[in-house]
């Protein structure tokens, strides 16, 4: 467990020597923006919608007390959603979808000496092959949470109102009641920390992959598992550092 | 010129080789020989670098490799081309954009000068007409030829082959041999081949090295092959009937 922690701060450390040209990496960093952004958009988008949808709902079930204004629903879904769903969540799906696929990837081209030949050439292929996806993760899943808090408030939303839970007004009125910008800030920090845990590990994974297709396969799940740990201890810590007063 | 001394390695307290040295000359092929298990693919892993020998060293036209410094190392990677048992194309990559690669990445050339460089190489593989096609629709045969290209388009000083003839019908196999041999001759490259394939041993085996158990046991040529005196040698060159034949005579 030690020995694994140390290998993988060994391997981030590679990720910064005897790097290639500039115009490679843009390129490079640019093709996995499109893959991590556009691909995820729509699951990312759908599952934000959904929960927003649901967690309306649910507060209003839960709210039975008349002394409590119909608004307070759309500000506990405003700081729900925000501060812990958003990142939080969307996270864990990003590590199912992005992770697996990039630790999948890697693991293939060990497997079949495609990182062998890399190196051979000269190329650092950890830098090659890793630090564009960090990047690009770093660049596009803190986009990905501000769509998902879009459509988490959207959902909520459309379902608040046709399932009479509360009116626009008052939707709207809680959505801004009391709101702390620092919430948003707060969320973005969590989602570069995620976005970069989630990469890192993957990669890291899949790129010590030994043996063959089966091997890929247990790469991939240990990615997604071990990405999912990091995703929660380090929101247990950063609610901790950030939050506590 | 690419000299060994010494190479030792162990995985996990198991002796793999043990004290090989050698010399691979230039201009032309030099074979690793020996049975399935005995370390070739080891020898030649710890040759390039992609593995670290536990003992020994490796000197590039005089240069150690594993006692320079990073720039050293790149330096001489940047003079290799290698060629892998699977091929080991990048399968997101055309086959075009395959044999380029070393080209993008490690070269200042223009798109035109790029693009005819590797139409040269795939063209003196004998491949025409597949630069669009992706990996997975070539044959087996043709993935060697496109990791050869590959491996020769930013002319290398140094080629290695990892049975490059593995997988293919007798007649592909003559045709890849050649195609090394000619290769190494006309670059005047230095060029390891690892195989277990006697017709490439009798094919073109000017200078050959015979691995037992980590243990180099023999080094010679196709003509003296057949009169050694080294047992393990013997077994392996006439195991086979053709060559169990020739024996006789
Ligand atoms: N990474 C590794 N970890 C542990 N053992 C290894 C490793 N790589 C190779 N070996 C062992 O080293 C021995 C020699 O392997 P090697 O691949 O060099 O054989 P080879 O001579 O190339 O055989 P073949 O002709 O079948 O390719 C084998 O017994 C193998 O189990
Ligand atoms: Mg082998």
């Amino acid at each position: 467990m030690i020995a694994e922690i140390g290998k993988y701060f060994m391997f981030l450390g590679n990720l910064f020597v005897n790097r290639e040209a500039f115009r490679t990496y843009y390129r490079l960093v640019m093709e996995e923006c499109v893959s991590i952004g556009l691909g995820s958009l729509f699951l990312v988008a759908l599952v934000a919608t959904f929960m927003g949808a649901v967690t309306t709902v649910q507060t209003a079930f839960n709210m039975v007390s008349p002394l409590i204004p119909k608004f307070v629903i759309s500000q506990v879904v405003r700081e729900m959603t925000v501060l812990e769903l958003a990142p939080t969540i969307i996270a864990i799906i990003f590590a199912g979808k992005v992770g697996s696929s990039m630790s999948g990837l890697l693991g293939t081209m060990r497997i079949t000496e495609q990182i062998d030949a890399l190196e051979v050439m000269g190329i650092n292929s950890v830098s090659y092959l890793v630090l564009p996806k960090i990047i690009a993760s770093i660049l596009m899943y803190p986009m990905l949470v501000i769509v998902a808090g879009v459509c988490a408030l959207l959902g909520g939303y459309i379902v608040g109102i046709f399932a009479e839970v509360i009116t626009p007004n008052d939707y709207v009125v809680g959505l801004r009641y009391s709101f702390n910008p620092f919430t948003i800030t707060f969320a973005l920090i969590k989602s570069v920390v995620f976005a970069f845990l989630v990469s890192s590990i993957s990669c890291y994974q899949g790129y010590y992959t030994h043996g063959g297709a089966l091997e890929v396969g247990v790469s991939s799940t240990k990615a997604v598992t071990n990405s999912v740990i990091a995703i929660l201890i380090s929101d247990y810590l950063l609610a901790q550092l950030l939050l506590a007063q | 010129m690419i000299k060994i001394q010494s190479i030792t390695k162990s995985f996990h307290d198991r002796m793999i080789l043990n004290d090989v040295s050698g010399t691979f000359e230039k201009g032309k092929p030099n074979l690793i020989i020996g049975a399935s298990g005995t370390g070739k693919s080891v020898l030649l892993k710890c040759i390039v670098g992609l593995s670290k020998p536990d003992f020994g060293q490796v000197f590039y036209d005089g240069r150690d490799f594993y006692e320079g410094d990073r720039d050293l190392k790149i330096e001489i990677r940047r003079e290799m081309g290698m060629l892998f048992q699977g091929g080991a194309l990048f399968d997101s990559k055309t086959v075009e954009q395959n044999v380029m690669f070393p080209l993008d990445v490690l070269t200042k050339m223009s798109s035109e000068e790029k693009l005819d460089r590797v139409n040269f190489c795939l063209k003196r593989v004998g491949l025409e007409n597949v630069n669009r096609k992706m990996p997975s629709e070539i044959s087996g045969g043709m993935k060697k030829r496109v990791g050869i290209a590959r491996a020769i388009v930013n002319n290398p000083n140094y080629l290695f082959c990892d049975e490059p003839n593995s997988g293919l019908d007798p007649q592909t196999s003559v045709l890849i041999d050649d195609l090394i041999q000619d290769i190494s001759e006309e670059f005047d490259i230095t060029t390891i081949v690892v195989t277990h394939d006697m017709n490439s041993v009798m094919g073109i085996g000017e200078r050959i090295m015979f691995i037992f158990k980590g243990q180099k046991l023999w080094e010679g040529t196709k003509d003296n092959i057949t009169h050694s005196n080294v047992k393990e040698l013997d077994d392996f060159v006439f195991s086979n009937k053709v060559m169990s034949g020739l024996r006789g005579k």
